[in-house]
């Protein structure tokens, strides 16, 4: 997977966001070495879509996140947002554009302040910016409550450990429509909630996006939650980009043999599935220190050559909207070996 | 170097009865002495488990289903009140100390913990914690013990074996810990494995590896495990049986398929529409749960899902529903109007018709029209 290059990329006058050739890199002590967290990822989101960002842990996919926001700065590359590169803008420009992009957290427990009071958490964004009286400001908050299930006469004036999971998240969704953003980044919002409140805020999420028109870009490792939220999805493996394609078409025929076996992995609500008859992958992500040559996902993936090693598959389009990076992509009814076949351990 | 110079334990078990289950739990109740009052993590739990079989246990955060295999292991605190019969191999352990339990454990039960990271010693080499209760429980030279750890360690397939027992647990990676921490629970051949939410830290490519590992260690040794999850798709290719456990309480009891395939308690249902699947077009709207589980410390009357349960009758808010056997043998359920019974469907169908269930939670269109404004929970 290695894939770089931007044929997946639209025409750039409709997309809100544009992010290309993006590359963060973090230093290893004093040893000289480098984390290559994102390598040369380019992706777009158009307004109104939602875009799920997909991977196992140390894909790079919270990186690329939090590099499109500059929390931090990216190595190279450019983040076009709204007709201005974000990786040129600098102190108040920079952060008068975060009132218009804003992200929700994984945690939601620790990422609210423990001793602030919720209509002070949520207000947070309007104050700095000074959008509106006092009266509007405490207004917006009330509606901002009101429209993710919070009753504001009774529970604006608690504090965070006053709430369940489920419900500081959705504090946290408050806190993020009430500036009225364009895009929000959601890093694996739902990864610490059990299923059921999973389910009520994934439902709350698209409820947001019709009420406010917003843009989302989806963050989250459980492939079932994104294909249900996306238009669109990027699935990362160790920075790089392996596969662009819609919800649908990925499900039905991924192209890259790591979608195909993430989706193999996943385990199917049903008994009559035969864990060991299923495709699985063999192996663990190699270190972003030192990755593999060519192709990132070589080392684990039963289809590669000498090629794979020697040469870094680009990004190119196989069907209708969906887009690979790999010398051998799957065919239509290819399927990976079965557990049984292969014995991955 | 005392304390670990001991008689092997192993021997004490040598007369127990190999007929009979090898677990079994009647009326099960743990619960915490907290400064807000008593919490009742497992409020009568029964169940039994055959040798050589899993057993999945199904629930949310907060459910009692790892208080439920602490208890059984006696691994539970001091503020503890617990009440009820355990019995492994005939024997009572129920009331059993730490003193009497130590001797059950590793040999006889063990235990694998969510969480590798912090369940390894961090300043201890792999090795050493392999041979550490192997030495202890089964009095072996010390030569054996490593020899037995590197084939453990080969047998739980970690690559380099023999480099890796003299590394320590930062070294190795999240699936890798946990890989040793299979081999560590392994190690004294228990008969019954606890495995604790093993899978929940890790990625689910490396998941599956380790439900396969297990799997396969558990057909190959003969030995039951407990699997306890919150993700009924782990249980469902992978356990005979399963309980769906609700504050503290087993809701549904049946062989797996059968719980998929006639669910019949309401939040088993429930908890099984609310998944998102890959086999649903993207954009499903995703049938919610609404509210949240009830605080243990002050239990409502009556069913304790009526709150939230589509089907709640007057009767469900005034009694507990006792388990009541289903028509397949081996399948019981905690519900006077179980899904997919005629009572179960006019419950359902009087209850849409009033918009309303007997517990005030708006259901049908009522639901649908107003589901962001009700789901403010208190």
């Amino acid at each position: 997977m290695a894939g770089s290059g931007t044929a997946h990329l639209r025409a750039p006058e409709d997309s809100l966001l544009r992010v290309e050739h993006l590359v963060v890199e973090f230093p290893v002590g004093r040893t000289g070495l480098k984390v290559n967290a994102v390598t040369n990822v380019s992706l777009d989101v158009l307004p109104g879509e939602t875009l799920g960002l997909v991977g196992e842990s140390g894909c790079g996919k919270s990186t690329t996140g939090k590099a499109i926001m500059q929390l931090p700065r990216p190595k190279s590359g450019t983040v076009m947002f709204d007709g201005a590169d974000m990786t040129t803008l600098e102190g108040d420009e920079l952060r008068r554009t975060r009132t218009l992009m804003k992200m929700i957290f994984q945690d939601p427990i620790s990422s609210l302040n423990p001793r602030r009071k919720v209509e002070d958490i949520i207000a947070e964004g309007l104050k700095i910016w000074k959008l509106g009286s006092g009266e509007e400001q405490a207004k917006k908050v009330d509606e901002a409550m009101l429209a993710v299930g919070l009753d504001p006469a009774l529970q604006r004036g608690r504090r965070p450990h006053q709430f369940s999971g489920g419900q500081c998240q959705r504090i946290s969704i408050a806190r993020a429509v009430v500036t009225d953003p364009k895009l929000i980044i959601c890093d694996e919002p739902v990864s610490a909630l059990d299923v059921s409140v999973q389910a009520q805020i994934l439902n709350l999420l698209e409820d947001m996006k019709q009420r406010y028109g917003l843009t989302l870009i989806f963050i989250a490792h459980d492939l079932a939650v994104v294909k249900n939220v996306s238009d669109r999805i990027v699935v990362m493996y160790l920075g790089k980009i392996c596969e662009v394609s819609n919800p649908d078409a990925l499900y039905k025929q991924p192209a890259h043999p790591y979608t195909a076996g993430l989706l193999a992995s996943i385990p199917v609500p049903d008994p009559s599935v035969r864990p060991d008859e299923r495709p699985a992958l063999a192996g663990e992500i190699p270190s972003p220190v030192a990755p593999p040559s060519g192709c990132r996902f070589r080392t684990r993936c039963p289809k590669a050559q000498d090629v794979c090693a020697a040469e870094e598959p680009q990004i190119q389009q196989v069907a209708p909207g969906q887009f690979v990076a790999c010398h051998f992509p799957m065919a239509p009814g290819e399927t990976l070996p079965t557990r049984n076949g292969q014995a991955p351990l | 170097m005392s304390p670990w110079r001991r008689k092997p334990t192993a021997d004490r078990f040598a007369d127990a009865p190999l007929d009979g289950p090898l677990l079994d739990v009647d009326g099960v109740r743990t619960y915490f002495k907290t400064p807000r009052g008593l919490v009742r993590a497992v409020d009568g739990v029964s169940l039994t488990l055959e040798r050589g079989k899993t057993l999945g246990v199904v629930g949310e955060s907060g459910s009692g289903k790892s208080v439920l295999s602490r208890s059984i292991m006696g691994l539970l605190p001091n503020n503890v009140e617990r009440h009820g019969s355990i019995k492994f191999e005939g024997r009572e352990i129920g009331e059993s100390g730490t003193d009497v339990m130590r001797a059950y454990w590793g040999t006889q039960m063990s235990m694998v913990f969510q969480d590798p990271m912090t369940s390894l010693n961090p300043v201890m080499k792999i090795g050493k914690q392999i041979t550490e209760p192997l030495r202890y429980h089964l009095d072996v030279s010390r030569d054996y013990a490593e020899d037995t750890a590197l084939a453990l360690l080969q047998s739980v397939g970690i690559p380099e074996a023999e480099r890796r027992l003299e590394e320590y647990p930062h070294q190795l990676s999240g699936g890798m810990r946990q890989r040793v921490m299979i081999a560590i629970a392994l190690a004294c051949g228990p008969k019954l494995l606890f495995a604790d939410e093993p899978t929940t830290a890790l990625d689910v490519t490396v998941q599956a590896q380790i439900l396969d590992l297990l799997h396969k260690q558990q057909s190959e040794r003969f030995m039951a495990m407990v699997l306890v999850t919150h993700d009924l798709g782990v249980v469902a290719g992978r356990a005979e049986s399963t309980a769906v456990m609700y504050a503290g309480q087993i809701v549904e009891f049946a062989p797996t398929r059968e719980l998929f395939n006639a669910t019949r308690h309401p939040y088993t249902e429930a908890l099984l529409k609310s998944i998102p699947k890959l086999s649903q077009a993207s954009h499903t709207r995703l049938e919610a749960i609404v509210g949240r589980p009830p605080d243990l410390v002050d239990p409502p009357v009556g069913c304790k899902f009526a709150a939230r349960c589509p089907y709640a009758q007057p009767r469900c808010l005034e009694e507990e529903p006792a388990l009541t056997d289903a028509e397949m043998p081996g399948h019981a359920y905690r519900c006077f109007y179980p899904v997919g019974t005629e009572a179960g469907k006019r419950a359902l169908a009087d209850n849409l018709a009033a918009g309303v269930t007997a517990a005030g939670l708006p259901v049908g269109t009522a639901a649908t029209t107003s589901e962001t404004a009700t789901t403010v929970v208190v």
